[in-house]
């Protein structure tokens, strides 16, 4: 099993990688200059400087071997530097800017400039991060900063939408072609079918515009500091939680169902009975427990699409996660966040594969890797 | 010597009921399946609509009439009776006085095109590399590790970044060609013409992967059935087994995702609508008129409901039109 893990780990690195570049590749194919939102009145040699600051100029494998190193090695210094309180993202640079003499002295006293043997002057700053071109920081903080938002609300929909799903499942099965199985699957059918843009809306003009119960905007700025603010925080998730829990809940029962089916019909199902077990026994622990290995599953791959399919919920909702964060981004032509964001979905996509392929291998003593 | 009277049970007075083909047999089960019969027709009553509607219904979905702007659907009038209705707008008409119901046949039409055009290209992709990753050992290993790596795509966020990075780029590199040709490309093909092939190439190129799945592993176990051996042993190329023996039997499957493939593909072209990225800004699509509603849909409900509620109505219909295709076409299924 463990070999089996490390052997999967490692074969998803080239994976990992071919994602990357064909994303990379996507972007640099496109079509459309990343300067033409500037002003027409700036000159050609300035707008060549300023494709040389943004890293434009070299060839395209520079660019990516660039954006791979400062993804995979610098960024994670900078982490580690962030918990541990370390310096390993930070290193002494040529200092090549046109500064004033009063700055230089400055900072030679503070230590942050220093003069080398040969005479030049070095500056101690951090390794270059991946800048966003449209907000002029590092992609990899505006994105930690988006990411609680969106892990609040998809993260809670996900566990309120397999709450439900899981007893809706199990009873439909047990009660296989009965009013309530019939109606469950009409439900689902509908969950399926109705788009979150147009339950979004829908959803709001009932529950905020013609009952008044709910916001229909969420607050990103609001601080959660004692019972009432929770409650304000609370609910203003419902809304948004709803819309993506219907989806979750959808698909979920159906699988939870279709198992519980499979199993149901097992003899080791009739022995149990035969031996005298309560139905809530035989249902509840012998039955329940077998079904759970593929929908253990299903619900490990399907995490990775729910942060996809949050990109328009986030939207509808104005909740400021990084579903929206990439929507901004396309629209300001902001290629480095772009590229940045769809790698983390790619990798949670490859992420979530592994783990449910290895949660199936633990849970069910049937299957061997090895 | 009489011949020996067979025994009650054993004679044969030929069949009790005239013998039923399969498409027979097939046609039987669906019909049995309510809810598939419904989405059938509905549907077809939808198809149909945005098929004919426009030319019943003749007004310009983009025609901008100021003065007749903001009528309400004629039904409000039942609860409402000073609403601002007129017949002349049965579905009312939005902020810059187009007319709903023109506006919602043509915006159909849009969604509906993109939708079949986008399953028949994901069926050929798919079954394509299906077929040929199922029938050719060597093939196999490096498609299914394309496939696999196409699955780890995440496709909403690349669809997106497709469809804005490249929109309104063929105009300026593709007109030349085309002007060589006699062919104006702003008028024959245009803007919308463009996005249209756009949509339908991305959405065919970044979801073909289920049905390949399903292809390949039913080919796998058909490559070794006996009818095969057979038709290989007379000498049979392999171009003929593959569409005369092998393609006809996994047909069903590749209509079962067809269903699955064309719900898809309207909510994901309604979705880009939806997010601003799909057809420009004056041609009415389901999804773009619903997001233009959604900031009035407090004084104006019916214009987020009516495309919303046509959207899902079409891909309810077709999900259970899949559903009860599964049933049919399932030959364990049927009879039962």
């Amino acid at each position: 099993m463990l070999t089996y893990a490390i052997r999967r780990l490692v074969l998803s690195v080239p994976t990992l990688l071919i994602i990357a570049l064909a994303i990379f590749l996507l972007l640099k194919l496109a079509p459309g200059d990343p300067l033409a939102s500037q002003p027409l009145t700036i000159p050609p040699e300035v707008r060549e400087k300023m494709r040389e600051a943004m890293g434009l100029n070299g060839p395209w494998y520079e660019q990516f071997w660039k954006w791979l190193v400062q993804m995979f090695w610098i960024e994670p210094q900078v982490l580690i530097d962030l918990i541990f309180g370390t310096e390993i993202s930070w290193q002494w640079s040529p200092l090549l800017a046109d500064v004033p003499q009063s700055w230089i002295d400055e900072n030679l006293a503070a230590g942050v400039i220093r003069e080398t043997a040969d005479g030049s002057l070095e500056i101690y700053e951090r390794k270059q991060r991946i800048m966003s071109w449209e907000t002029r920081s590092p992609v990899m903080d505006i994105i930690a900063q988006r990411i609680p938002q969106t892990l609040w609300v998809v993260g809670m929909a996900y566990v309120v939408g397999i709450l439900i799903a899981l007893p809706i499942g199990i009873y439909s099965a047990y009660r296989q072609y009965s009013i309530f199985d019939q109606s469950g699957t009409f439900i689902t059918m509908i969950g399926f079918s109705i788009p979150p843009f147009f339950t979004g809306p829908l959803m709001i003009v009932i529950f905020a515009v013609q009952l008044d119960w709910l916001p229909s905007v969420y607050n990103t700025v609001h601080n959660v500091v004692d019972w009432d603010s929770f409650v304000v925080q609370l609910r203003q998730m419902v809304l948004p939680v709803m819309v993506l829990a219907l989806q979750t809940t959808a698909q979920i029962s159906r699988y939870m169902r279709a198992s519980m089916l499979d199993n149901l019909n097992q003899d080791y199902v009739r022995t149990a009975r035969a031996k005298g077990l309560s139905e809530a026994v035989v249902v509840g622990i012998h039955v329940l427990r077998n079904s759970m290995i593929p929908v253990i599953t299903v619900i490990a791959l399907n995490v990775p699409s729910i942060f996809g399919g949050a990109i328009i919920t986030e939207v509808v909702f104005k909740v400021n996660g990084i579903g929206q964060l990439l929507i901004g981004a396309l629209f300001a032509s902001d290629i480095p966040m772009v590229m940045t964001l769809t790698f983390i979905f790619a990798f949670l996509i490859v992420m979530f594969n592994l783990i449910a392929d290895l949660l199936y291998g633990i849970l069910d003593p049937r299957i061997r890797y090895d | 010597m009489t011949d020996p009277t067979p025994i009650q049970a054993l004679q044969d007075e030929g069949p009790s009921a005239p013998s039923r083909s399969q498409s027979q047999d097939i046609w039987l089960q669906f019909r049995q399946h309510k809810g598939a019969m419904a989405g059938a027709f509905v549907l077809i009553m939808i198809t149909l609509a945005v098929l004919v509607g426009p030319y019943i219904w003749t007004l310009d979905p983009t025609n901008i009439n100021i003065r007749a702007r903001d009528i309400r659907p004629m039904y409000t009038s039942l609860w409402d009776e000073w609403a601002k209705t007129s017949w002349a707008h049965p579905l009312g008409t939005d902020n810059l006085g187009r007319d709903l119901l023109a506006q919602l046949l043509s915006g159909g039409r849009a969604s509906m095109a993109v939708g079949w055009a986008a399953m028949v290209l994901t069926l050929l992709i798919g079954t394509t590399v299906g077929v040929l990753a199922g029938y050719f050992k060597r093939l196999d290993g490096p498609l299914m590790r394309l496939t696999d790596l196409f699955l780890s795509l995440p496709i909403l966020p690349i669809v997106l970044v497709a469809v804005t990075l490249f929109r309104g780029q063929f105009r300026v590199s593709k007109a030349e060609p085309f002007a060589a040709l006699g062919i104006d490309w702003q008028i024959t093909i245009g803007p919308v013409g463009e996005m249209f092939v756009l949509i339908v190439a991305i959405i065919g190129i970044t979801s073909w992967m289920p049905t390949a799945r399903i292809v390949r592993g039913d080919i796998l176990a058909l490559k070794e059935r006996e009818f095969i051996l057979a038709a290989r042993s007379i000498g049979t190329s392999s171009r003929k087994i593959i569409t005369r023996h092998l393609l006809p039997n996994v047909l069903s499957p590749i209509m079962v995702s067809a269903t699955l493939g064309l719900a898809t593909a309207i909510i994901t072209e309604s979705a880009l609508s939806f997010l601003g990225v799909g057809f420009p800004s004056d041609f009415p699509t389901w999804g773009k008129m619903l997001a233009d509603a959604v900031s009035r849909m407090e004084q104006f409900p019916e214009r987020v409901l009516l495309p919303g509620l046509a959207i899902s109505l079409t891909v309810l219909s077709v999900n259970y039109l899949g559903d009860g295709l599964r049933d049919a076409l399932d030959p364990r299924q049927r009879g039962r």
